[in-house]
Parts: structure tokens; C-alpha cells; sequence
């Protein structure tokens, strides 16, 4: 296997890898370790793989940072690494430097903690070999993007209950945004709390909005991802689609929350997950939630009718039921390449160019509400990313697959 | 009834009695050792001793000097009884747990000899509450036989430094390893548990290692859940020794400093869990 890495973390980047993590844990059970050449790439995704988030710390994170070998991909129990982790305080003020590397003989990942005193802190972490994790989504081919700082968002956030699972972003283009909390069809509004809130344009720092956009997705990720921005003082950009476009392949994935998107699809309604990222120069981060159309009443209950089957086959995610998810890949690392049509470079956005070519022709053209059936919509998904994979595995194996990343 | 004329009058009967001027200095180092529900005491001309016990490998002992008490007159040479530690707890802790503001409850603490309840009587602002707890029957204590003579290893540490290891132990570990060497590692702590292992090293020159007498290489486990409780001692103190002798029974001793800055000491014995062969090390 030959492969490893060595890197060292200094300072108050200890505290934001910690953050982090901490934000990972709200999405999923596993984290994804993938040391890359330009980037240490740490993704989880939930057990219905309707939210999936990835950090990519670029080697200048580090005080050193070392990939050697080939790719290698593991993941680890996201509850022994929140142990490693789970004092933020205490990082901050005992722990002076972070080592971490990846023992492959012993199938540990070692993380030390150098502390104050003297004090060393070693975990050795079991881990499992798995597939690279990777989420099919674009944020750049989002027409709409609303960038804000963190802090704003939070502040927004905080007056709406903790047990809240949806929240709704209303965004309209002469510049008001309205957060509400989103309440269930059948469920009776008339006995409900709800509560409303409203932003002006001017807070935000980027507001671009083709039409009056609705979108709805999970809150609890979502404050996983703002407490790591706040703390980061960086600007959260959300890229989402418009309610009742048709531009699937395009789904900007920002924060995402629920499955309910899926169905959308089918019905050529799709919002698309939505996708949030927080950019800085050494790191990136994105969320990507899966939103619920709250224009469309009748595919948001299909897809509660739909949501059962998709818990009952978590890990069952290259079947059929892929369908309701976002599209997420699994690149097999050993697989040998497909026949690869996007064998050029970046992965993300070929792939989705790829796929957006023969969508366009029967749709945004057309304007006919019916999109290609979902099989088309996946292979098209995966026949791209498999041949970047495979591309991947075969050249130039860590670069490219950090590029699908970005 | 005056309840709190009476103790002064009747004073003659009791075989124990003690005064406090805050409950607190003794409620405090009793939570210390507060794992099980029952305790046994042992009242001497120099104080008070609350022993805990745990599956016949685990002893707690808290020490409540004589000169911690505003009173303590004890009219035999040894009195013991066995009562209920929750219960008495809860007791001393009846006006309120937390060290606020205004004035501390006062105690005084009256035994009449085997049979009888301890009668508590707690005074705050005015307010005077008498518990009368049921004594039982005492039981034999363990004696771990630790004698300072057989200590092989000792090393005295600012407790600070140990708070976050114990707090953060990986309970899925069954047992907690503890290296003590005049040689590298010196002094390391480490579990075993389902996702891997965690090793805590100390070097001996630490600012928070006081005293460091190691004479020769130990490596002992001792069961995890015996030992977590001493995280609450732990949290209370302000220094541990840590002590191994030859058969690698350990020994926790806590210094606790109370509110009124008097030193008390909490202790606490383990059996070693098992013996380690070199192979598994």
C-alpha cells in the first residue's frame, strides 16, 4: 500500500481542525479520511445520505503536511474521533501542537496531541478502508447565491427552537430574505408556533437571485456549518436553485437537509440541494443539504411517503434507491477506468456539463416540466465520476481526486 | 421543643459529637468518595474516617481531622457505625448544595452508640433542621495492608494535570494501564478500548510532577469502572500521589483543600486487575 501521511498542526488551526470535526459530527457516524496531495479532505455524510459535508484543509492549513504514496481512503467511528477532539476549551489552551499520521501496517490512525507540561496525548485509531466518499454537486452552476457573514446567520438562526428539524429560506429578488420555520403539512398550522424573520439584502455581501426562491432544509447541520464559520469569521455562501427550474444536473450543493429534493426531480420541480461553503485559502468547506420545494405541496408529501425506504437501506446506496438521494458517489479505488467521455480534468464541473448537455436539450429549452427519468440522471452521475475516479486512480491519482472535490 | 437547647443539655449522652460552622467542609470530601450508598465511619480522638468499598478491589477513605471541627468531643476511644452516604448527603446539603452567597450552614453532628440514629441538627439564617439517620451495623473493612515501606513508585502531581485523563477516559476499555519507570516513559496512562488505544505520557521534569520517585519499571492494570470514581476526587483536589508497591496495589492519596483553606486528605485503594505478562505489553 505504501501510502501515508505525516502532518503537523500549530496553533489555533488545532482549534479550527477541532471545530471541524465538531461540525462533522452533526452530519454523520463515519468520518472519511483522505489525505491528498494538496489537501487533507475529512467528509461525512448521514445515514440516508441526505446531507453530506466536506472540510478540505490545503497543506498551507499545516504547519507540515506530507502525502506520500498513493491514494488512501479510510474511515473512522465519528464517535472516537469527537473524543480526541471533544474539549474545544481545553484544545485551545493545553494543546501546543497536533501530529497526524497514518500507521497502514498497523491500521491506525495516529493522532498526538503535545500539551502543555510536557504532556502527550497519543490516540491510536482504528480505522476501516473504504471507498473515496465524494457528492455530486456544483455550486458554480447555481444561479443563485446569497454570501453572508457567519455571524449574521447565526443570530438569525438562534431565535428558532434547538429541536427544529427544517428550516425555510425565502429569498426574493427586490431583496428580502425571510427565514421561517417549516412546518409540515399535515400538520396544522393553526396550532403551531411559527416563526418568521427577515433579513435585507444589505446585510448580505453577495446577493444574487434570478426569481423568488424557496428553499427548505435540515437546521441542525446547517448550525453545525455556522458554528465553524463564526468561529472562523469567514462568509458563508449558499448556492441553491430556484424553485421550478429544471436545471438538474446543475444542483448547487450549499448546506443540505433533506431528501425531499429527490422527488422534485422526478417531477422536473427540482431545487436541487442546496449547497453552502465557507472559502478561505486554506481551507474549504461545503455542506450540501437536499431541500424540500416548499411550492410544490404534493412532491413534499411523497416525499415523506418515501422517506422509510431510504433509512431502511443506508448502506445499500448504489441501488436503486440512489434515486432519492444526492447524487453521491463511491469511487471503487481499484476500479479500472470506464469508458471515460470526460476523461479531461476537473471533475466536478465536467461531469456535470456532461450530463447537463443532453438534459438541456429536452429541457431548459423546451420549458417542459418533465425531466429524464432518474436512471438516466444517476448513470450519467456515475458513468462521469467513475471515469474521473478511474482516471485517478490510474495518472495522477490524489490530484485529481482532490480536484472533484473542489 | 427547643431543638437547639437540647444537644447542650444532653450532651452527656452522646458517645460522638461535632460541630461545623459550614456543613460544606464535610458534605464536599464526602462526595468524594460518594460511589456506593453506604459508608462506614470510624470516630477517633483524631478525627472522622468514611470508608467506601467496591467489589472487595476498591477501598475510598475520606479523613476529616478533629481539627477540621469546631467541637469534636468523642467520649470512647473508637466509635463505628455504617449509615446510609446518600442519605446523609442529602442531609447535610438540605438547605442547598452550592456555595452561595450569605452565611454557611452551620451542623452539629450528635451519636449515641450502637443502635441509636445520628442526629443531625443543620442551622441556616435562623432555620434549624434535625435529620435523625438510621445507623447500622458495622461492617469489616478491607485492609489492603499498603505499607509505605513496600512502595516501589511514587509520583506526586498537581491534579490539574490528571483532571482531563480521567475525565476523558475511554470507558470502553476495560482497564486502565499504568506505567511507572525511572526510565522512559516514565509515567504513562493508557486504555485500551474498541477504537483503538489512548496513551497519556508525563515526562518526569513537568511542572506539574512535584515529586518523582520511581525505583523500578511497573506496568499494572486496574479495572476502569473501579477506577473512575476517583474522578470525583480528583476534581475536588488540588494535588494526587499516585503510589504502586511490590504486589501493584495502587494508592490514590488526594489533597483537598476545604473552603476555609484546611488541608483534608481523601485515599483511594485498588487491586491490580490482573497480572501482565510481557507479551501483552
Amino acid at each position: 500500500m505504501g501510502e501515508g501521511v505525516k502532518c503537523v498542526i500549530t496553533g489555533t488551526n488545532i482549534k479550527a481542525l477541532g471545530r471541524a470535526v465538531h461540525s462533522l459530527s452533526r452530519i454523520g457516524d463515519e468520518l472519511y479520511f483522505e489525505p491528498l496531495e494538496d489537501g487533507l479532505c475529512l467528509r461525512s455524510v448521514n445515514s440516508s445520505r441526505s446531507a453530506y459535508a466536506s472540510f478540505t484543509l490545503a497543506p498551507l492549513f499545516f504547519h507540515s503536511y506530507e502525502a506520500t504514496g498513493g491514494t488512501c481512503h479510510c474511515k473512522i467511528h465519528m464517535k472516537t474521533v469527537i473524543s480526541v477532539f471533544r474539549s474545544l476549551p481545553s484544545l485551545e489552551k493545553t494543546v501546543e501542537k497536533c501530529l497526524i499520521s497514518l500507521n497502514a501496517e498497523k491500521s491506525r490512525l495516529v493522532i498526538q496531541l503535545l500539551c502543555k507540561y510536557g504532556i502527550t496525548k497519543t490516540h491510536n485509531l482504528s480505522y476501516q478502508d473504504c471507498e473515496s466518499l465524494q457528492a455530486v454537486y456544483n455550486p458554480d452552476t447555481c444561479p443563485n447565491m446569497l454570501r453572508a457573514p457567519a455571524r449574521l446567520l447565526s443570530d438569525a438562526v438562534m431565535h428558532f427552537p434547538q429541536t427544529l428539524a427544517e428550516i425555510t429560506i425565502m429569498a426574493s429578488p427586490c431583496g428580502k430574505v425571510t427565514l421561517r420555520n417549516y412546518v409540515e403539512e399535515d400538520i396544522d398550522s393553526t396550532k403551531t408556533m411559527l416563526t418568521e424573520l427577515s433579513l435585507s439584502r444589505d446585510e448580505f455581501l453577495v446577493y444574487q437571485l434570478k426569481k423568488q426562491s424557496d428553499i427548505t432544509f435540515c437546521l441542525r447541520e446547517f448550525r453545525g456549518l455556522l458554528s465553524f464559520a463564526e468561529s472562523t469569521s469567514l462568509p458563508v455562501s449558499i448556492h441553491f436553485n430556484t424553485a421550478g427550474l429544471h436545471c438538474l444536473t446543475c444542483c448547487p450543493v450549499l448546506w443540505e437537509s433533506t431528501l425531499h429534493t429527490l422527488p422534485d426531480l422526478e417531477t422536473g420541480q427540482g431545487v436541487g440541494p442546496a449547497v453552502f461553503s465557507v472559502d478561505d485559502t486554506v481551507l474549504e468547506v461545503h455542506f450540501v443539504l437536499a431541500t424540500l420545494s416548499d411550492t410544490d405541496r404534493a412532491s413534499q408529501s411523497e416525499s415523506q411517503y418515501n422517506r422509510p425506504p431510504l433509512h431502511s437501506s443506508e448502506d445499500d446506496f448504489l441501488g436503486d434507491d440512489i434515486d432519492y438521494m444526492i447524487a453521491m458517489e463511491t469511487t471503487v479505488t481499484h476500479s479500472p477506468p470506464p469508458s471515460s467521455p470526460t476523461f479531461c480534468g476537473h471533475s466536478c464541473i465536467n461531469p456535470f456539463q456532461e450530463a447537463q448537455d443532453p438534459l438541456s436539450d429536452d429541457e431548459p429549452d423546451a420549458g417542459v416540466p418533465g425531466t429524464p427519468p432518474n436512471k438516466k440522471f444517476r448513470s450519467l452521475f456515475f458513468g462521469s465520476i467513475l471515469a474521473n475516479s478511474g482516471h485517478s486512480n490510474q495518472e495522477i491519482l490524489a490530484e485529481d481526486s482532490d480536484r472533484e472535490e473542489e | 421543643m427547643p431543638f437547639l437547647t437540647q444537644p447542650e443539655v444532653d450532651d452527656e449522652q452522646y458517645v460522638l459529637t461535632c460541630s461545623l460552622d459550614n456543613a460544606r467542609n464535610l458534605s464536599n470530601i464526602l462526595k468524594a468518595i460518594h460511589f456506593k450508598d453506604h459508608a462506614s465511619c470510624f470516630a477517633t480522638n483524631n478525627g472522622l474516617k468514611v470508608t467506601v468499598e467496591n467489589a472487595k478491589c476498591l477501598q475510598a477513605n475520606a479523613f476529616i481531622q478533629a481539627g477540621i471541627f469546631q467541637e469534636f468531643n468523642i467520649r470512647e476511644e473508637s466509635v463505628v457505625f455504617r449509615i446510609n452516604l446518600t442519605v446523609l448527603l442529602d442531609c447535610l446539603t438540605i438547605f442547598g448544595a452550592s456555595a452561595g452567597p450569605g452565611t454557611p450552614t452551620a451542623l452539629k453532628m450528635c451519636y449515641q452508640g450502637y443502635g441509636h440514629p445520628l442526629v443531625l441538627f443543620l442551622e441556616e439564617g435562623g432555620v434549624v433542621t434535625v435529620c435523625k439517620i438510621h445507623t447500622q451495623e458495622p461492617e469489616e473493612t478491607l485492609d489492603f495492608d499498603f505499607c509505605s515501606t513496600n512502595v516501589l513508585n511514587k509520583i506526586i502531581l498537581q491534579s490539574e494535570g490528571l483532571r482531563e485523563a480521567f475525565a476523558e477516559l475511554d470507558m470502553t476499555s476495560d482497564f486502565l494501564q499504568i506505567i511507572m519507570s525511572p526510565d522512559k516513559p516514565y509515567f504513562r496512562l493508557s486504555t485500551f478500548g474498541n477504537a483503538g488505544s489512548a496513551h497519556l505520557d508525563y515526562p518526569k521534569d513537568s511542572d506539574l510532577i512535584e515529586a518523582f520517585h520511581c525505583t523500578q519499571t511497573q506496568t499494572n492494570r486496574y479495572k476502569i469502572s473501579l477506577l473512575k470514581p476517583s474522578t470525583k476526587a480528583l476534581a475536588l483536589s488540588c494535588k494526587v500521589s499516585i503510589r504502586t508497591d511490590n504486589r501493584g496495589f495502587l494508592s490514590l492519596q488526594y489533597m483537598i483543600r476545604n473552603e476555609d483553606g484546611q488541608i483534608c486528605f481523601v485515599e483511594y485503594y485498588c487491586c491490580p486487575d490482573e497480572e501482565v505478562s510481557e507479551a501483552d505489553v
